[in-house]
């Protein structure tokens, strides 16, 4: 490397070699990337004096700060539990559910307990605003199935309805087509009646021949107006508010494959006082009685 | 050149070697289709046999084929091919990238009961896989072809083998994307395709690292240029990480299904060790191989810093495949784990900006080409890109900031200025550069589409990166927002409510980049056939052509 390459723009040597012309000069590394570098480097070695960083065979280097992320959280959560503590302790103390309700300062506190509970246990069926779907009953309107009082609504928060606790109820809505109850002319005649009991277009003569089936098989639970019956959870079919539609054929397919919808029992899975606050926010969402 | 001879047509000793091994893997896939225990691995048999066959009869009508092949020169035919599947695949990918961007804004678009394949969670692993492996990869392998070529002054070594890594590749892709649809997947991000897809892209991997070895053992140049210690990192890292982190053992052997080695937090800790070093050596490294031979190349100035290069290489090297953990800030990983994670993050941003360095430096005394060069100021952008998301990553690994930040969409928003202003635009620059030079044209078919391309992609990557910013703050403060009593404020899905205006951004900008993609699609087309535009003003300095 007799004679010295110099870039002319620069005025600095290169390297000597090109690659398809391609040249490298000899520039130093620039010194604030240097300096930075090093930096960084010397504040990771203080991070780890002072924190837990490196693994040996038994354990690893707790650091000075002895600092421990699980040790924080749980502190964190103790703080907010004892935070909330007077407030819970008075929930769970309060002689009944629509004591609740007459304190103010309680009421404020459960319902602000509720929505947060609500938002991540209950939209993801029920609609972020309780509005409902197909098969998930709207909370905001006045038809309850099971009822809408606070303790109606405790019970099917901590039970469930169709759920795996004891306290449960277990009735359904049989499918009288896929089991063979009845026949396909039956459910034709016993839907035009639904439609009728909902004041909707149909089928006078069909609706008349159903109306002993009806009575037979039907008012057992939804009772012989067909306007339901809470204690088994059975519909009120005059209302108008369905469940799973209340068309033609969406009245067809709930009596020929039958309807048992579930809702999961929270008690084990939420604590007591959140049993309590969700059920007085749902309470108050619009349709509380 | 060694090989200054024309050979005469017939069954060389690589024909013969591959020829072999297809004909045994279509023994093979034939075998597993009549034996396989899911439909799906019947399917993807005869993917692979179909694949075979094609091959061996290729090797047929290239033996067959009277006229004679020339192997004294560079092989610029697969690196030819491997521009085409790099704008095919790319395209492909942005569509996807864009159909998904709007499923967020709209979740109902395209959401049919009876298809899974159209849902959301199908499509995503397909534009990852698209964008990184199918669209990055080939442009890696096409670019490493023709880089360690020009740089080392010999032909790429292996014959045929370089053909067998790019149709190998092409199968990968093909067998991945199709298992993605159908549903068959491993559950771990950017490595989702199963055990066999893995084995098979183990296969060409190793061939691709032995032609490259191959080509940079056989050189004429005394030393090796910096762009293939890149390369070569990037290839033998990926290969590590490929083999470790896809460590599992198959159900059946003639099934689809497998299980990871792995349980628990040492999966977790495996497959971030995984998924950050394919952004480390596959999305930085390979890439900065590109930018270490295309920008000099194109403003016909000499690197920077070589002793940089040296420093800012080995520490980025080192550094990076230690910096893994910080995907897994306060999780179940212990935290001596996150704090080597989050340190050697920190201590990877100068080695990181050394590359940027390095790539904007080598523009003195060329500035004054970025206002007529669209493909070269591509390229800077590129490099700032890089520059900006190298910034970016190691600050959000400070656990304080990722406390905020994690799981929010400001890592997707972080994530696409890398992908899209770094990888993307490095890559279109590169592909600008190489079809002239491929096709043996003076200039590109249009500058001005060039221009339209970078403005309309550039404000793409703006909207992009700019909403999803705005949407991870967000989500990251709602989400720890308490109300007086203690309770959270917001529900996770009112959170979710509250981005869709960021998420018809975001697509917006998406669709932005895709446009831009198609017109670069048109623009190299036009420009390999060899047209040039009718109203286009003659480059006032033409860019060398590289003899052959």
């Amino acid at each position: 490397m007799a004679d010295k390459d110099v870039d002319a723009h620069s005025g600095v040597e290169t390297t000597g070699h090109a690659w398809d012309g391609i040249k490298e000069l000899n520039n130093p590394l620039p010194r604030w990337w240097l300096i930075v570098f090093y930096i960084s480097v010397v504040w990771s070695i203080a991070y780890w004096v002072l924190m837990p960083a490196w693994p040996g065979i038994s354990g690893y280097t707790k650091g000075l700060r002895n600092h421990s992320e699980r040790e924080n959280v749980a502190e964190q959560i103790t703080a907010l539990e004892a935070a909330r503590a007077d407030d819970t302790r008075r929930l769970l103390e309060a002689p009944s559910m629509q004591a609740i309700e007459n304190d103010p300062g309680l009421h404020q506190f459960a319902m602000a307990a509720g929505a947060s509970l609500f938002g991540d246990n209950c939209a993801t069926c029920h609609g972020a605003g309780g509005q409902g779907f197909k098969g998930y009953p709207n909370l905001n309107d006045d038809a309850w199935l099971w009822g809408g009082g606070l303790d109606d609504i405790r019970r099917t928060i901590a039970y469930g309805r169709r759920s795996d606790h004891p306290e449960t109820t277990n009735t359904v809505m049989l499918a009288y087509g896929r089991d063979g109850i009845l026949s396909r002319d039956q459910i034709s005649d016993l839907t035009h009646y639904v439609l009728d009991l909902s004041r909707q277009e149909h089928d006078d003569a069909a609706a008349e021949r159903a109306a002993p089936l009806f009575a037979q098989q039907c008012a057992a639970c939804h009772g012989a107006a067909g306007t339901g019956d809470r204690t088994q959870g059975a519909p009120n079919l005059t209302d108008v508010i369905w469940l799973y539609g209340g068309d033609r054929a969406s009245i067809y397919e709930t009596l020929w494959n039958g309807r048992a919808g579930v809702m999961p029992a929270w008690e084990g899975r939420l604590s007591d006082e959140a049993i309590l606050a969700l059920s007085v926010y749902v309470h108050s969402l619009g349709g509380g009685e | 050149m060694r090989n200054l001879q024309a050979k005469t047509p017939g069954m060389g000793a690589d024909a013969t070697i591959i020829g072999g091994f297809l004909a045994l893997g279509a023994i093979y896939a034939l075998f597993i289709a009549a034996r396989a225990v899911d439909p799906l691995m019947g399917f993807h048999a005869y993917v692979f046999l179909s694949a075979f066959i094609a091959g061996m009869f290729a090797l047929i009508v290239r033996a067959t084929n009277p006229a004679p092949v020339d192997e004294s020169g560079y092989q610029t035919a697969v690196v030819k091919a491997g521009v085409f599947a790099s704008m095919f695949w790319g395209v492909v990918g942005f569509l996807v990238g864009v159909v998904i961007a709007f499923q967020l804004a709209f979740p109902d678009l395209l959401y049919f009961d009876d298809l899974a394949w159209t849902n959301f969670g199908r499509l995503r692993p397909l534009h990852t896989s698209a964008v990184i492996f199918a669209f990055g990869g080939n442009v890696l392998i096409a670019t490493s072809f023709y880089v360690v070529q020009r740089t080392c002054r010999a032909r790429l070594a292996g014959g045929l083998a370089p053909w067998f890594v790019f149709w190998g590749y092409q199968l990968f892709i093909v067998i991945a994307a199709t298992g993605y649809l159908a549903g068959v997947t491993q559950s771990r991000e950017y490595a989702e395709p199963e055990w066999y897809a893995d084995l098979w892209l183990t296969i060409v991997w190793v061939v691709y690292l032995l032609v490259f070895l191959g080509t940079i053992w056989k050189r004429k140049e005394a030393h090796i240029y910096v762009a293939n210690w890149f390369y070569l990192s990037f290839i033998i890292t990926i290969a590590m990480l490929h083999i470790v982190n896809n460590l599992a053992v198959p159900v059946s052997i003639a099934g689809s299904k497998s299980y990871s080695l792995f349980a628990g937090v040492q999966d977790a800790l495996t497959q971030w060790w995984y998924g950050h070093n394919a952004v480390g050596f596959f999305l930085t490294t390979g890439f900065l191989a590109i930018m270490y031979y295309f920008i000099p190349k194109r403003a016909q100035r000499p690197v920077y810093s070589y002793r940089l290069s040296i420093v800012h290489f080995w520490s980025l090297i080192f550094i990076y495949i230690w910096a893994g953990p910080h995907h897994l800030h306060y999780t179940a990983l212990p935290e001596w784990a996150q704090t080597l994670g989050m340190t050697f993050s920190i201590m990877l941003w100068m080695p990181s900006w050394g590359g940027m360095i390095n790539g904007l430096m080598t523009l003195s005394g060329a500035w004054d080409k970025l206002r007529t060069d669209p493909v070269l100021r591509m390229m800077v952008v590129s490099v700032a890109f890089y520059g900006m998301s190298t910034f970016e990553g190691p600050l959000m690994s400070v656990r304080a900031v990722n406390a905020l930040s994690h799981y929010t969409d400001w890592t997707i928003g972080h994530v696409h200025s890398g992908a899209l202003g770094w990888v993307g635009y490095i890559s279109f620059g590169a592909l600008y550069c190489l079809v002239p030079w491929l096709w043996k044209r003076k200039q590109l078919y249009s500058n001005a589409l060039v221009e339209w391309h970078f403005w309309i992609s550039t404000i793409g990557i703006v909207l992009y990166i700019t909403s999803m910013w705005v949407a991870g703050v967000t989500q990251g403060l709602e989400w720890r927002e308490y109300n007086e009593f203690g309770f959270l404020n917001w529900s996770f899905v009112e959170t979710v409510a509250h981005l869709h205006p960021y998420y018809i951004i975001r697509a917006l900008g998406g669709s932005l980049f895709l446009i831009g993609s198609l017109i670069m699609a048109y623009n190299l087309w036009r420009t390999a056939r060899g047209d040039i535009r009718a109203t286009e003003k003659q480059p006032a300095t033409a860019h060398a052509v590289p003899a052959e």
